[in-house]
């Protein structure tokens, strides 16, 4: 492992995303006005739906996103001969996807920001539970969404199969999460599911930190999203192969 | 410098190199061969990214691809293998850094390929020819002692393709060794030694002098023709 070239992919990375301006404003706003939208939603209809629903969708939002841009990205590095380029040089795998989270963690940091400053202010979502603490389950979650993008992408041959991995990957999740029936209310079969899900977890310490101000529960669920990351990423690292044919 | 014994790579049932032997020295190697003939297989197996069924390539002394050459070998792939949203100077700043290479030797590989104009814009933005010497210049980063260059030249202009040509031999007298591929025969008379490829095997090995002469041919192109049918006849 070696720190400069970790250093130096996240730079790189960044650097790309930078030159995209319309990709950086969606990154960082795009979540902030769905939230927007879903609070003028309830508006009128049932102002407690709000308080409900919105911290799940902090938990959702930096998770598809990551997903999607990762998966994409990595693609990109995989079909363009670049990654071929890399990994012929002195790197270590690990490297390259640790400046990979580095830079979209970055961005998951901006991004949760955001969206949780607009929620909190602009909307009054209440939150119990510290504010900062949310800040850091949606980072662990955009980084849940980067280490699984990376890994999908191994299994994608074309941009399009890549996007499709999204409702593939991210909407069961976002279907069992919580969300539309709470998971203790699911049917057996799919509470088992549920329950070995990341998304679940990252909903539920979202939904713990609106309603208490206890943080013990949350870190145990912060801790099973941060196993998951984890093990994507080296999945992940499995599927960067030095040689192909 | 390298060394190919009994090299075979199969890919989806088909074999495209058929127990391949071939040594590589010093100088300017052309790799010549019609297209499919397995130049870019390999070349990929040269630097170590080529999934190998059997047979061994050595490079600088260690097996292709082994962590003591990382680094030694520079490749540049006909995709060109660079950054299209970042701009030339970007691209070799980031490879740069990986191979711990200063910033004196990204104007360097600039000068070499003569993109000197264009190191602020963006890649996406060049023509298909620049674009394939930013994949050379990052090729030429930390210079490597073993470089591997597949069909560099392809769609430059005249003036531009014999400059190149001209960089590649000094390169060579400086100390690296040079392997050319082309799929066009003329290029062949620039070489110090040619390696002849036709469906995955070596047809033959010699200086683009010395293979006239064997063949009675008066043209590298005449030459390769007698030496396949002499094989096959």
């Amino acid at each position: 492992m070696s720190a400069r070239v970790t250093a130096a992919v996240a730079v790189r990375v960044l650097t790309q995303l930078r030159h995209d301006h319309r990709t950086m404003a969606m990154l960082l706003l795009l979540p902030a006005l769905l939230v927007s939208l879903l609070w003028w939603m309830f508006e009128d209809v049932d102002t407690g739906a709000f308080d409900r629903v919105g911290p799940a969708l902090l938990a959702i939002f930096p998770f598809t996103v990551m997903f999607l841009v990762t998966s994409v990205t990595t693609l990109r590095e995989r079909t363009s001969g670049t990654l071929e380029r890399l990994l012929v040089l002195p790197t270590a795998r690990l490297d390259l996807l640790g400046g990979y989270a580095a830079a979209f963690g970055l961005v998951a940091v901006v991004q949760s920001l955001v969206t949780v400053l607009v929620s909190t202010t602009l909307l009054g979502l209440e939150i119990t539970g510290p504010v900062a603490m949310l800040v850091l389950v949606a980072v662990v979650d955009g980084l849940l969404g980067t280490a699984l993008g990376l890994f999908v992408s191994a299994f994608a041959r074309s941009e399009f199969q890549a996007v499709q991995f999204m409702p593939a990957v991210v909407i069961p999740q976002l279907l069992l999460c919580g969300l539309f029936v709470p998971r203790d209310a699911l049917p057996p079969v799919l509470e088992t599911v549920s329950d070995v899900l990341p998304l679940s977890y990252a909903v539920d310490a979202m939904l713990t930190l609106s309603t208490s101000t206890g943080t013990g529960e949350v870190w145990r669920d912060l801790a099973v999203v941060a196993g998951f990351v984890a093990g994507a990423l080296v999945l992940g690292a499995a599927t960067l192969r030095r040689r192909t044919a | 410098m390298a060394e190919v014994t009994g090299l075979v790579v199969r890919r989806g049932g088909r074999t495209v190199l058929a127990g391949l032997d071939a040594r590589l020295g010093h100088g300017v190697t052309g790799l010549l061969g019609p297209s499919g003939s397995g130049k870019t297989t390999l070349m990929r197996a040269l630097v170590g990214s080529q999934v190998v069924s059997s047979g061994s390539v050595s490079v600088l002394g260690h097996p292709a691809g082994s962590p003591a050459v990382r680094g030694r070998v520079g490749y540049a792939t006909q995709a060109a293998g660079v950054y299209d949203d970042l701009t030339v100077a970007q691209n070799l700043a980031f490879f740069a850094r990986v191979l711990r290479a200063g910033a004196a030797e990204v104007d360097r590989v600039l000068e070499v390929v003569d993109l000197h104009e264009q190191r602020g814009q963006v890649v996406a933005r060049l023509s298909g020819g620049q674009r394939g010497r930013v994949g050379l210049a990052l090729a030429l980063l930390g210079r490597p002692e073993l470089l591997v260059l597949d069909e560099p030249t392809v769609g430059l202009d005249p003036v531009l393709r014999a400059r190149l040509w001209t960089r590649f031999h000094e390169l060579a007298e400086a100390g690296a060794a040079v392997l050319v591929s082309s799929h066009v025969m003329d290029e062949a008379e620039r070489c110090d030694r040619l390696l002849l490829v036709r469906e995955g095997r070596l047809v033959a090995d010699g200086t683009p002098a010395g293979l006239r002469e064997r063949t009675g041919a008066g043209t590298i192109e005449e030459a390769f023709v007698a030496l396949v049918h002499q094989e096959q006849p």
